[in-house]
């Protein structure tokens, strides 16, 4: 009886580390998978572009140079679009918190008519296609003079936005108890100071959730900031990213180079904030 | 007006309580809805309103004096003021503009467009190059999404073992997660200079002796579908492991337990177990997936443009170069239309689905 038992303890024992030799053996090839294109990335920014191509290609170069971040960064021309990106989506992220924490504490906080309506609307939004808005846009910003104008970009984008914020914070909202903002109210103070008093200063958590996603979503938007903008100062990051790419040589190194500097606010930001992030997402999607 | 009022006041609620909807499956976890998934997030939004009518009508509504019951209800009205006004902007306004357009010739260039009829969409619908729009979206939809189903799947329960230590565990997470972290655009570059035929990708195939000479994948029409088709599974995944990764975290472990007495071995329990308990997110994860493949523009538009002859055109690019490379707006509308229509009729399925569930 023992040794049996004690037998299969070992087998199982065996097995288990077996299973364990296999499954990190899977994830580093998906590790490699995963990462390898974007270490290729970063070692193509620290060659000099002469040997970006080089066969057999190494990894690290022999003169590994910051040369490449140096012009991105010297460059007022390219510092325009970063200096651009950071202006729209700042905007577009402050914009889309106070519109969609307003709509949220209605949704919240209230029964009234055509909540349903106005709430199948907020949902719908988000499957229209953008290819199908960007002509319209591009007719209604021309003839209201907002093409090629930082607001033009930033109230298209809040339609990308608002709709995802809306629905993060009303479902934060909804976490929060009524007895709240109710405890407040019965002291003689409005919807409007329990809002400001109460809920918002502790929504904070939720805030930077959407006010995070907004911003990496403002940050990467390609179409309408190719749309709608024609001039190079105009242009924001992505567009930029794809106007170095049109010049007669490819300077590769420094395409990476900025490609890194462009991530770099979504990547610092996603580590800030992985947990909530991804705890955010993860829930709603448990929730589906 | 008058006789309407005694009413109004005590008959807000239950008038509005009918109309709960069955909330197919509204877990009442206090979570953030993921993204655009449509009917989870209406089925929070109705959540309050199931809870709501016992506590909230206001206390005394008879004796409360029109005037303050008018203002009462409405106060929604005036937080939503500033959505109802964004939205009627930039989603009512437009669509109506572009039905519109797409019913006329030379409109936004031309100052008196004529009306046109159904001439556009004859004509689009006769393209051949629209047809290869939508056969290579097709590809390219069905495509993504099965790999990043099945990318996201394995990779997901490869980083949920209880084999795997804490910090190997975030430091793979951290790795699988990378390439969603990079904009589409950066994505784009990346891949374009990986798939240069002097480039790396092409070197160490050739080392494997799995190609002979350079390929040029991104430009010639018989890889270049399956090049950009590869470039999304790999930009696309992580977004699917994350969620099903938070999913394998919320299956109950007793129903593993329960299946391991009942003697059930690792495959038997992936899918008697595992698979139905994450349906409902593969489900919602497979909507998203299909709107957001089916938008993809820029992805496209920096690799390849839709080409060599066309072989990666989508309906994107299509519609992207009717309007804004030939500047025939009033086509492009009509392709922006149909493509709206299809969408609507995706989401439209995907709703009765959820309902019917």
């Amino acid at each position: 009886m023992t040794t049996v038992t004690t037998t299969s303890f070992i087998r199982r024992r065996r097995k288990q580390r077996l299973t364990k030799v296999a499954l990190i053996t899977g994830l580093s090839l998906g590790a490699v998978f995963a990462a390898a294109p974007v270490l290729w990335m970063l070692s193509t920014s620290l060659k000099p572009n002469g040997e970006v191509m080089a066969t057999p290609p190494k990894l690290i170069s022999g003169n590994v140079s910051f040369a490449a971040y140096t012009t991105v960064l010297t460059d007022p021309d390219k510092l325009r679009f970063f200096i651009n990106s950071y202006v729209v989506a700042l905007a577009v992220t402050a914009l889309t918190l106070l519109v969609a924490i307003l709509a949220a504490y209605a949704f919240s906080r209230y029964e009234f008519r055509g909540k349903r309506l106005v709430n199948v609307v907020i949902v719908s939004v988000q499957a229209v296609p953008p290819i199908t808005l960007v002509i319209p846009y591009f007719g209604l910003m021309v003839s209201m003079g907002l093409y090629n104008t930082y607001p033009g970009l930033i109230i298209t984008h809040m339609v990308f936005t608002l709709p995802y914020a809306i629905i993060m914070m009303t479902a934060y909202f909804n976490t929060l108890p009524r007895e709240l903002d109710e405890a407040v109210k019965v002291d003689g103070a409005t919807g409007w100071t329990a809002l400001w008093r109460i809920l918002v200063p502790i929504s904070v958590p939720g805030m930077i959730a959407v006010g995070v996603y907004t911003f990496m979503i403002s940050w990467n938007e390609y179409l309408f900031a190719l749309t709608l903008t024609r001039t190079d100062d105009m242009r924001t990051v992505p567009i930029g990213i794809q106007l170095l790419m049109g010049q007669h040589s490819y300077q590769w190194n420094e395409m990476m180079a900025m490609s890194i500097l462009g991530s770099i606010p979504v990547l610092v930001l996603f580590l800030i904030f992985q947990r909530r992030f991804i705890g955010g997402l993860s829930a709603g999607a448990v929730k589906a | 007006m008058e006789p309407a009022h005694p009413t109004a006041g005590p008959s807000v609620s239950p008038s509005l309580s009918p109309s709960v909807s069955p909330a197919p499956q509204s877990a009442p976890d206090p979570a953030f809805p993921a993204g655009p998934a449509p009917t989870s997030s209406i089925s929070t939004l109705t959540l309050t309103r199931t809870a709501s009518p016992q506590e909230n009508p206001p206390p005394r509504p008879a004796r409360m004096p029109w005037a303050t019951r008018v203002a009462r209800r409405l106060v929604p009205f005036g937080y939503l003021t500033p959505t109802i006004v964004l939205l009627f902007v930039l989603m009512v306004v437009p669509i109506v503009m572009v039905i519109s357009y797409s019913f006329k010739d030379n409109v936004i260039v031309e100052r008196n467009p004529v009306l046109v009829g159904f001439a556009n969409y004859t004509q689009i619908l006769t393209d051949p190059n629209f047809r290869t729009a939508l056969k290579n979206t097709a590809i390219f939809i069905v495509g993504s999404m099965g790999a990043h189903l099945v990318l996201g799947l394995v990779f997901a329960m490869m980083l949920n073992s209880p084999l795997l230590g804490p910090l190997t565990r975030s430091v793979f997470r951290v790795l699988y997660i990378l390439p969603w972290l990079f904009t589409i655009a950066v994505v784009a570059v990346l891949w374009r200079l990986m798939l240069d035929p002097a480039g790396v990708v092409n070197y160490v195939l050739e080392a494997a002796h799995l190609i002979d000479g350079q390929v040029d994948w991104l430009a010639s029409p018989a890889t270049a579908l399956w090049a950009v088709l590869f470039i999304n599974i790999w930009s696309g995944y992580p977004f699917f492991m994350i969620s099903i990764l938070a999913g394998l975290q919320g299956i109950p472990t007793d129903l593993y337990e329960a299946a391991a007495v009942d003697g059930a071995g690792p495959w038997h329990t992936f899918w008697n177990v595992t698979i139905p308990q994450l349906r409902p997110i593969l489900l919602s994860m497979a909507v998203l997936d299909l709107i957001w493949t089916s938008q993809q523009f820029a992805l496209i538009w920096m690799t390849t443009g839709g080409g060599p002859l066309n072989s990666t055109e989508m309906l994107s690019t299509y519609v992207y170069k009717q309007a804004f490379s030939s500047y025939e707006f009033g086509l492009a509308s009509a392709a922006a239309v149909i493509v709206l229509l299809l969408t609507m009729l995706l989401a439209f399925f995907y709703v009765r689905q959820q309902r019917e569930r």
